[in-house]
């Protein structure tokens, strides 16, 4: 067999000026002196304040709604409902577009939108809220997949009948012959929660009207997409609604959809013909949902003896809540990627989205990943058990290897999983603690990974994913990117000017990135799928070469070469120049050379303006069934992790004490960020384990809407955190580079899972892992060995 | 107990004068006037951020005399005639704060929603603790919520700021 090229052991010796380097953040002086603007804390003279009015019932028509009392109140300027607004329906795939600006005839979930009202300040705005008065006819109500399945059960859509709103059925390879040929086969089911994304900025946008334009200011994830559904709700030329975005409290899949705070803004201040500040206090981001499904996942593996997959078969059964929006990605992302991660021919894969009278499920970070993971990652570790194999090694026998095509058609390149989990077991010290642990302490892996950028935008367009435009000023002392790549703390602004300055040769400290305005920058579908450094750094990297182009042919007329002693004589061409950290030099003959700002001047003088432009598509992908349009990628990364945890065998009390992470990101552009995201992702990920889940009374209401009842972890939660890299190159991403934000997510609860069965030697099948749960679980499994031993 | 003045609803005025980041102010703020919403609303200081406005985030952490608080659990009033120091106060005559220094050099915070909160509430603990164990800074720093960086970045960043001030003493 030819020897497969490998990219691995890529960046070993290269040293880049801009770029491999932890340079500053762009944003970091705004962020730590306080200057740096969110959207809550802008203000436009003679602003509005608004807030959604919500239900109060889970499921129930609209008889009527009486603001006549809130009107007369001083200080109140409108009050909108659904008779004064576009009655348009909106949601990500048409096929299921589902919700409207506010409810028509009915409501379907308590604090679903029924209208919108704005006033002078915030506290008229209250007292006017209470005199709203909204009259119901009250229907019986859903609240899990099991009740919304049920035979007679409440419809909540006309348009879904059984209240299933997605449902998959997929097949690659034969199941059936591989199940005769398996040594084993086991079958495990496992249940993931339904949580929030967690971020500590709560949603706010801010619109106001100038003749025809509207703009509107908002913490949302895409300038394009707010920009897109806008227009289409209004029914406005893309080119007439300005969205910006000011700095943005974090997103994590959570700023994605439209909110119904940005509808709501235009439409009032339309009417009003004043701003109009709509925001969220932290329990209506609860209410607003659109965070991870709760899912009931069911795994069946077959295997050889030695522990080689030869099929899965899984049906996952999802939470959607109200209405779609993302969640019809998360239910095709809940199967799309196990078969990026192991390498086997034979995969079915069945879901099924149900609608349930609670708040709408969408995209968090990880879209549709972690759960599975999760599920599959435990089960995977007891047919490892069950064979005598250690869990690792049977990752190893499984993982995919580079080059290769996953049997729903996707195309991976560079992929190093295995040497992920080898040096996550060497670094961890797995081998001296797998098994050897006291018991109450205990270790865990788990693998994971993503992709990097959608290969297809959320809706049907044959526009660029990215563009970018670089502006050199014109004495060549300064240079502006122009890309609408969306840094919500990830750091893409970073990243992106890194990567200009590499790609132009020209100083890092002398660029600035002016982003997230759809009137000042350039169009970029937004920070989702683990997009922007793959793709706008695609756009950026092509855009940084045009200007290093303009300004090595103009170099080529400036400088001259020696006749005496010089490498050579005669006119040089572009070829023969670089420019690196703002110097145009000769190549053979460095000591000859010009500064990128004379140059620039000189360009100037002759061209009038120095402008580099680029753009990515990512074209056609792999994947040719139904839905291989979510988790087909130009590039996937990998991850292992291990976690070391301890478990009070007499509370039940879970403490992380030791974690490691090994990523396959392809070239790492900014590692002081890499390593940040990779924190993060740990961070949610226990937090997600071990006691994250948002919970409802018997009316739909959010019970622990609040960070008091809902658990984040805190500073004295977090362990020892180890973050390393296998060095690899991905061909199809600018300099080799893949995602690390959301895969970093994908394997948490899978490995924390793992530690705790290894620790208390009981399986508990749900999230999150409670000391309720983990104690109750310890009793039985007393009870069950006392009674056995009777 | 402060001034007031009841207009003609009936509404009470209380006048305060609050010293913030060194400047004394005299307002008339309402009984119900939180400290958050004086600082972001009368003052246009945002750097004091306003997230679960329930005492459980930390993200609107100022001093009060020295002492970390969470300003949306303060009512304005009874900040009568006491100082407060914001994100905007670390900073003096141009020049940054020693923790402000090491957050920028660790990219301690990440979409920095937190980060004066978190700021304010180790700037407390180095001024009572200037050498503190990596605990403390932990214990420090637990009201202060974060779901983007694992707070590992800036744990490290506290210590390091703690360290670079005790060189500064001892050189």
């Amino acid at each position: 067999m030819a020897k497969e090229f490998s990219y691995l052991n890529f960046n070993r010796n290269k040293e880049y000026s801009y770029i491999g380097k932890s340079l500053k953040r762009t944003d970091i002086l705004d962020k730590v002196t306080g200057r740096g603007k969110f959207t809550a804390d802008l203000k436009f003279s003679n602003m509005l304040y608004g807030k959604l009015i919500r239900s109060t019932e889970a499921h129930a028509r609209i008889i009527k709604i009486d603001t006549s009392e809130a009107e007369k109140l001083p200080g109140v300027r409108a009050i909108i409902t659904a008779k004064d607004v576009p009655s348009i329906k909106y949601g990500l795939s048409p096929a299921r577009y589902d919700e409207t600006i506010f409810c028509i005839d009915k409501v379907r979930y308590y604090g679903d939108k029924i209208g919108a009202i704005c006033a002078v300040d915030e506290e008229t705005l209250y007292k006017a809220l209470k005199l709203i008065k909204v009259e119901y006819e009250v229907l019986p109500a859903v609240f899990t997949p099991a009740e919304a399945a049920k035979e007679g059960a409440p419809q909540i859509f006309e348009e879904y009948p059984g209240n299933i709103n997605t449902e998959i059925h997929l097949e690659f390879g034969d199941v059936e012959k591989a199940k005769k040929e398996a040594y084993y086969i086991r079958t495990d089911r496992l249940q993931g929660q339904r949580t929030v994304h967690g971020f500590i900025e709560p949603h706010c946008s801010i619109a106001y009207w100038e003749g025809k334009r509207v703009t509107i200011h908002s913490a949302h994830q895409s300038a394009h997409y707010l920009q897109h559904h806008i227009a289409r709700i209004f029914n406005m030329k893309e080119g007439d609604v300005r969205v910006i975005l000011p700095y943005i409290g974090a997103g994590f899949g959570g700023k994605l959809d439209v909110s119904g705070l940005d509808v709501a803004a235009v439409a009032l201040s339309k009417i009003t013909g004043q701003p109009v500040k709509m925001f969220f206090d932290l329990e209506e981001v609860w209410y607003n949902g659109r965070a991870r499904h709760g899912m009931d996942m069911k795994y069946t593996t077959g295997v050889t003896k030695e522990g080689k997959i030869l099929f899965v078969e899984s049906e996952i059964i999802l939470d959607g809540g109200a209405y779609t929006g993302l969640g019809v990605a998360s239910s095709y992302y809940a199967g799309a990627l196990l078969t990026v991660l192991y390498d086997f021919d034979n995969y079915r894969f069945d879901a099924y989205r149900y609608v349930t009278n609670l708040p709408p499920c969408g995209a968090q970070r990880g879209h549709g990943q972690p759960h599975p993971r999760y599920a599959f990652e435990s089960h995977l570790d007891h047919i490892a058990e069950d064979l005598g194999i250690d869990p690792i090694d049977i990752r190893l026998l499984n993982a995919r290897r580079a080059n290769t095509v996953t049997p729903n058609g996707y195309e991976v390149k560079a992929y190093y999983l295995k040497e992920a989990n080898e040096m996550a077991r060497d670094v961890s010290g797995w081998k001296e603690k797998k098994g050897k642990l006291p018991k109450g302490r205990g270790i865990g892996v788990g693998n994971g990974g993503f992709v990097t950028g959608a290969g297809y935008c959320m809706y049907r367009t044959d526009l660029p994913h990215s563009i970018a435009m670089i502006k050199v000023y014109d004495d060549g002392t300064h240079a502006v990117v122009y890309t609408n790549a969306v840094d919500i703390g990830q750091g893409s602004d970073t990243v992106l000017t890194q990567m200009a300055a590499q790609a132009m040769g020209y100083p890092y400290e002398d660029i600035t990135i002016c982003t997230r305005d759809t009137d000042l920058s350039t169009l970029d579908f937004g920070a989702y799928a683990s997009r922007q450094t793959l793709m706008a750094g695609w756009a950026v990297k092509r855009a940084g070469e045009d200007v290093k182009r303009k300004i090595l042919a103009q170099a080529a007329e400036m400088l001259k070469v020696k006749e005496d002693g010089g490498y050579r004589f005669g006119k040089l061409t572009p070829e023969e120049l670089e420019c690196e950290e703002g110097i145009v030099y000769v190549k053979q003959e460095p000591a000859v050379n010009i500064t990128f700002a004379e140059v620039a001047r000189a360009y100037f003088v002759k061209h009038g303006v120095l402008i580099g432009r680029g753009y990515y598509h990512p074209g056609k992908l792999g994947g040719t069934h139904k839905g291989a349009a979510v988790g087909t990628s130009p590039a996937y990364s990998s991850a292992t992790q291990i976690a070391e945890v301890e478990v009070d065998m007499e509370t039940g009390l879970t403490k992380v004490v030791g974690t490691w992470d090994v990523h396959d990101s392809g070239f790492v552009v900014n590692p002081q960020l890499l390593h940040g995201q990779v924190h993060g992702a740990f961070s949610m990920g226990i937090g997600e384990t071990i006691w994250e889940k948002v919970i409802f009374d018997e009316k739909g209401r959010v019970l622990n809407g609040n960070f008091a009842e809902y658990r984040l972890p805190t500073a004295l939660d977090m362990p020892y955190v180890e973050s390393l890299v296998v060095d690899t190159f991905e061909p199809n991403g600018p300099w080799g580079v893949k995602e690390v934000g959301e895969g970093a997510t994908t394997p948490t609860l899978g490995c924390v899972a793992n530690a705790v069965y290894d620790a208390i030697g009981v399986r508990i099948s749900e999230l999150p892992l409670t000391p309720e749960k983990i104690w109750r679980a310890l009793k039985e499994a007393e009870g069950a060995k006392e009674k056995g031993g009777k | 107990m402060a001034e007031f003045i009841v207009d003609k609803d009936g509404i009470k005025r209380y006048l305060v004068t609050i010293t913030v980041n060194g400047i004394k102010y005299t307002k008339m703020v309402k009984a119900n006037s939180l400290l958050v919403n004086f600082l972001r609303e009368d003052l246009d200081l945002t750097g004091t951020k306003k997230a679960c406005e329930q005492g459980d985030c930390g993200a609107c952490t100022v001093l009060l005399d020295g002492k970390p608080v969470n300003s949306c659990m303060v009512l304005t009033i009874s900040v009568d005639g006491r100082e407060v120091t914001t994100v905007e106060g670390l900073a003096s005559n141009g020049k940054l704060d020693i923790l402000q220094e090491k957050f920028i050099e660790h990219s301690a915070p990440q979409c920095g929603y937190c980060a004066p909160g978190i700021l304010m509430s180790a700037k407390a603990l180095l001024m009572r603790n200037p050498n503190p164990t990596e605990l403390e800074v932990r214990e420090a720093i637990a009201g202060n919520l974060c779901r983007c960086t694992g707070y590992v970045h800036y744990v490290q960043a506290i210590l390091d700021a703690a360290a670079a001030n005790q060189e500064r003493k001892d050189g």
